[in-house]
């Protein structure tokens, strides 16, 4: 089996995986949830307040998705400028042997 | 179909991890709705934010943290310093836990949460390098996404930067001690090691807020509930995805691979240096 045919087939149990709940929890919100963290520990224990706020925060949620999008650009170009790279390096040094 | 089902027996090593994959499917599907069946709300699970930690336990996590992180130090100058090409390599290591920590992936659990990505670096280059690696994303995320904290960073650095990679690490050298196929014993170590991440979130917290009846373990238990659930299919997404650049490593990155003795175990003397010291 070749490599990029294993690794498709791969790919596409991560999507299934992700996109499965979608289909199965149709009615649930998927919230990011960092409000509800505090809503949970706040049932613990009622008299909890946080002693320290963030420097600084996203002022709207577009903004937070285009750090997150940046972060997952930034991540991933290199992550694929290094697979790339060291797959021409491979075949650069097969066709040198050969 | 016929055709392919022949290729398919060819590889008797493809063979084992269809059944696998089958064995998944399955238990996936009975946890999906023993999930459905106890969670039926909307849950969270995601790193401790900001100031919801009790001072002294901030303190504490950070306290446990710190030895770690120097270690971790060490170990990198010592990999660079040793290998100087592998430092892309390593690079390519925290890019992909950035990357992996940026996707919020929906759950059953009808809430999002995301993957770590540390288990790929830790078998590469051994536990304390990604606890550096780890903290460097979770300053990242603290400071420019309100998404964690730098007062709880002492104990998302724990969880994700320390316990995460210590248990992908001790998966997988046992995994394949036992004689384990690689690509399962990196998907193993990569799926355990996200998932006891946020068992260990679930303990923190669980610490730091005991409940009212039953105390700590009561709290951890429900904490544990929570967190746990939700990133079940996120760790396997994780552990594939693992395995997908493991493949990829394999096939144009041998040389490289075969240098770093975190991932091929061989020369253990120096493995232990370079890991620890």
């Amino acid at each position: 089996m070749k490599l990029f045919t294993k690794n498709m087939i791969i790919l596409g149990f991560v999507v299934l995986l992700a996109v499965f709940p979608l289909y199965f929890a149709k009615d649930a919100e998927f919230g990011g949830a960092d409000g509800e963290a505090s809503e949970a520990i706040m049932e613990l224990n009622a008299d909890y307040t946080p002693w320290f706020e963030s420097f600084w925060e996203p002022p709207s949620g577009e903004i937070e998705s285009l750090l997150f999008a940046l972060q997952a650009a930034l991540g991933s170009g290199f992550v694929f400028y290094y697979l790339g790279y060291s797959r021409g390096k491979h075949s650069f040094s097969k066709r040198d042997q050969a | 179909m016929i055709e392919l089902s022949r290729r398919l027996s060819e590889r008797s090593c493809f063979n084992l991890m269809e059944i696998g994959k089958l064995k998944r499917t399955g238990l996936f599907l009975v946890y999906v709705f023993a999930v459905y069946m106890v969670f039926p709300d909307n849950v969270y699970a995601m790193h401790i934010m900001e100031g919801f930690l009790p001072f002294n336990w901030a303190a504490f996590w950070w306290i446990a943290m710190v030895p770690f992180v120097i270690a971790g130090v060490r170990s990198i100058r010592k990999t660079v310093k040793l290998h100087p090409n592998l430092k892309m390599l390593l690079g390519m290591a925290g890019a992909f836990a950035f990357v992996l920590s940026a996707l919020k992936i929906p759950s059953v659990t009808g809430s999002c949460s995301h993957p770590t990505g540390v288990g790929l670096g830790t078998m590469l280059f051994g536990p304390t390098a990604m606890t550096v690696l780890g903290m460097i994303v979770l300053i990242f995320q603290a400071l420019l996404l309100a998404h964690g904290g730098i007062t709880t960073l002492g104990a998302n650095t724990f969880s994700m930067g320390v316990v995460g990679p210590l248990v992908a690490y001790g998966i997988y050298k046992g995994l394949k001690k036992l004689g384990a196929p690689q690509w399962l014993s990196i998907f193993m170590a990569a799926t355990l090691g996200n998932l006891m991440t946020y068992v260990t979130t679930s303990i923190q917290l669980g610490l730091a807020f005991p409940a009212a009846t039953g105390g700590i373990m009561a709290s951890i238990l429900k904490f544990m509930g929570i967190f746990a659930f939700t990133q079940v299919p996120l760790a396997i997404s994780e552990g594939l995805l693992t395995v997908m650049v493991f493949n990829i490593l394999n096939a144009y990155s041998k040389r490289e691979l075969q240098v770093l003795t975190a991932f091929t175990g061989k020369a253990i003397s120096t493995l232990k240096g370079g890991v620890k010291a």
